[in-house]
């Protein structure tokens, strides 16, 4: 963003992260998602209870910046049983923020193990895995989500284990890209040299020197996760409910589009700024890494 | 070029095929007994043993996937637990609302998303910033908080435009022009929808291509012959950034598709998309084997019309000359 871009490359390393506090991208992307982090932490302390409800009468499909009856302020209103809507929202993020940095590990394991064992053990094993990861890349994800959805009751492990075993594919061909360039370099035929075993190279050797593209796929992946995770909620196959996840909460506000339109504005809201938040870092560093690299979406 | 489609032609056939042998061993793995499914709650023993024989599931894994496979390859797709109809109808019936709303978003977003992008990439400066900042938000949006805030406004609100169905429950009564005006009515949020959501992903992904390709020193040379800004942009930056953009079309489809059944689902949409969450809400097996057996044919399909336009785009490709794109 702003303005053209710089016409010398930036070193890797330490500038990356000194020369990222003047990118405001990272600074927004870090910020939000700092804030959701703490928001998700500090539930208990920042909100009350977003289950039970006391007085669903009285305290019923109250607006934004409102007070009840008994004294309680509702910064985001309540909804049509009378529960605090930021309430529901924070508890939320603890779902939908753990669910979806869980499933993005998730796909950083099988991803980062598919693509350096292609990248390091050619010739048939490559082969195979590299056919395996273009034919889970033609998969459409969704589909393949609530395929599984509808075999096995839907849970928060479950989401996570889907999301996670349908979102390697970009990291793994990042991986075994990085791992084929570095194989050939001169630090790993010297670690090869001195008796190093093939697991020791590529584990000590390779991979840490791969890992700064993952980890741009991997803050892009987050917010992938987050919004499928949502999704999946929403239709009412993921996280279920008393338990709320942003998904969930943007299905129950559904219903009260009239009444009460902040139900599911509130948590949509909060799901686009999280996105945007692991976007705008991804593109930040990246744009540091290498100006040149397209980390492209995944479905 | 045509063995090269010929090529992915087969691979595509090989995706389809994985994804039934997926299915078949997804369903194995699930719990639950189908045969107790079907005979229902109140079935004795016998029936439940009975049933499993009708079914042969009876026999041992390699031949009843062999059977399945059998029956799948030749149309015969079983009937919906839920209402009783042939599953090929209902998808017979779907498919086509799908590629319609997938097809014609497809064109729009990505018209309107290269347009924004070769205006980042020309102009720059404020607008860039800008634009960015939209194209990120209509990137971060999903499909169906969007399709809600839509219906909120056009339906709710202001009362504007219909959000449930292809058509009014009155379209049989409606000839000529009233009735294709109902029917773009009924169309106009699901498009909008689905359109909005693509273009971010394509406006990025451009802005990032033309700036690639503006560096090169071909460019440069166009420049330096005195060639008008706009001419360079359009002539020689963007027909070769749109090279890689091509090839997006084929991968941004899956996650078109994914869209599309969240967008359906929303907007009541006669599609796939939907055949498949209310099959997988009822837990109607048939119905959800059967529209994610379409759905993986349909992106196939949709990947390999991609891959003949880069054909058409790049020469590199069609004559086997040079690196491949992308």
């Amino acid at each position: 963003m702003g303005g053209p871009q710089s016409p010398h490359r930036p070193r890797r390393g330490f500038s990356v992260s000194r020369g990222l506090w003047s990118d405001r991208r990272a600074v927004f992307g870090l910020a939000v998602l700092a804030g959701a982090m703490v928001v998700a932490l500090l539930a208990p302390l920042l909100a009350s209870d977003p289950i039970t409800q006391r007085d669903i009468v009285a305290t019923r499909f109250l607006p934004p910046l409102s007070s009840d009856l008994h004294g309680a302020f509702h910064p985001l209103g309540t909804d049509r049983f009378g529960r605090d809507v930021w309430a529901r929202l924070a508890y939320g993020a603890r779902v939908s923020l753990g669910v979806g940095t869980l499933a993005v590990l998730v796909s950083l394991l099988v991803g980062v193990a598919v693509g350096a064992a292609a990248g390091f053990w050619r010739g048939w094993p490559a082969a195979a895995l590299l056919g395996l990861t273009d034919f889970a890349l033609a998969l459409p994800r969704v589909v393949l989500l609530l395929l599984l959805a509808s075999l096995w009751q839907p849970s928060a492990g479950l989401v996570i284990l889907v999301l996670g075993l349908t979102g390697w594919m970009t990291i793994a061909r990042l991986v075994h890209g990085e791992v084929r360039a570095l194989a050939v370099r001169p630090f790993v035929e010297g670690a090869v040299g001195l008796g190093a075993s093939d697991l020791r190279v590529l584990v000590r050797h390779i991979l840490p020197n791969a890992m700064t593209p993952v980890i741009v796929a991997a803050a892009l992946g987050l917010g992938n996760a987050i919004m499928l995770e949502a999704g999946l909620s929403f239709l009412g196959l993921g996280v279920q409910p008393p338990t709320p996840s942003w998904g969930n909460l943007i299905a129950s506000g559904r219903d009260t589009l009239v009444n009460a339109p902040w139900v599911a504005a509130a948590p949509g809201v909060a799901l686009v700024l999280v996105v945007m938040g692991a976007t705008m870092l991804g593109d930040a560093v990246r744009d540091r890494l290498d100006p040149s690299l397209a980390v492209r979406r995944s479905g | 070029m045509a063995v090269l489609l010929l090529r992915r032609a087969i691979s595509g056939a090989a995706v389809v095929f994985g994804v039934l042998t997926l299915m078949f061993f997804l369903l194995r793995l699930a719990p639950g007994d189908p045969a107790r499914l079907l005979v229902g709650p109140a079935a004795t023993e016998e029936q439940v043993t009975a049933q499993r024989r009708a079914l042969g599931l009876d026999r041992p894994l390699p031949a009843q996937y062999a059977a399945w496979l059998g029956r799948f390859v030749r149309g015969d797709w079983g009937t919906s637990i839920s209402t009783g109809r042939p599953v090929t109808r209902t998808l017979a019936e779907a498919w086509p609302a799908t590629v319609r709303l997938v097809g014609i978003s497809l064109v729009l977003s990505y018209l309107l998303g290269i347009a924004i992008g070769v205006l980042q990439a020309m102009r720059g400066g404020r607008l860039d910033t800008a634009l960015s900042v939209v194209t990120v938000t209509l990137f971060a949006l999903p499909g169906y908080w969007l399709g809600l805030m839509l219906v909120m406004v056009f339906t709710y609100q202001t009362r504007m435009l219909p959000a449930f169905g292809a058509a009014g429950f009155d379209s049989d009564f409606l000839t000529g022009w009233e009735r294709i005006a109902d029917r773009l009515r009924h169309f106009a949020l699901p498009l909008a929808t689905l359109t909005l959501i693509g273009i971010g992903g394509t406006a990025r992904y451009v802005r990032g291509a033309m700036l690639d390709v503006a560096g090169a020193p071909f460019v440069a040379i166009a420049r330096a012959k005195g060639l008008s800004s706009a001419r360079v942009a359009v002539r020689h930056v963007l027909r070769n950034a749109l090279i890689p953009v091509v090839t997006l079309l084929g991968l941004s489809l899956p996650a078109l598709f994914s869209g599309a059944v969240f967008i359906e689902a929303i907007f009541a949409w006669p599609g796939v998309g939907r055949v498949l969450v209310e099959g997988v809400v009822a837990r109607d097996y048939p119905v959800v084997m059967a529209a994610t057996a379409v759905s993986a044919a349909l992106v196939v399909a949709g990947n390999l019309l991609a891959e003949a336009l880069v054909g058409w785009a790049d020469p590199r490709v069609r004559t086997g000359h040079g690196g491949g794109s992308a």
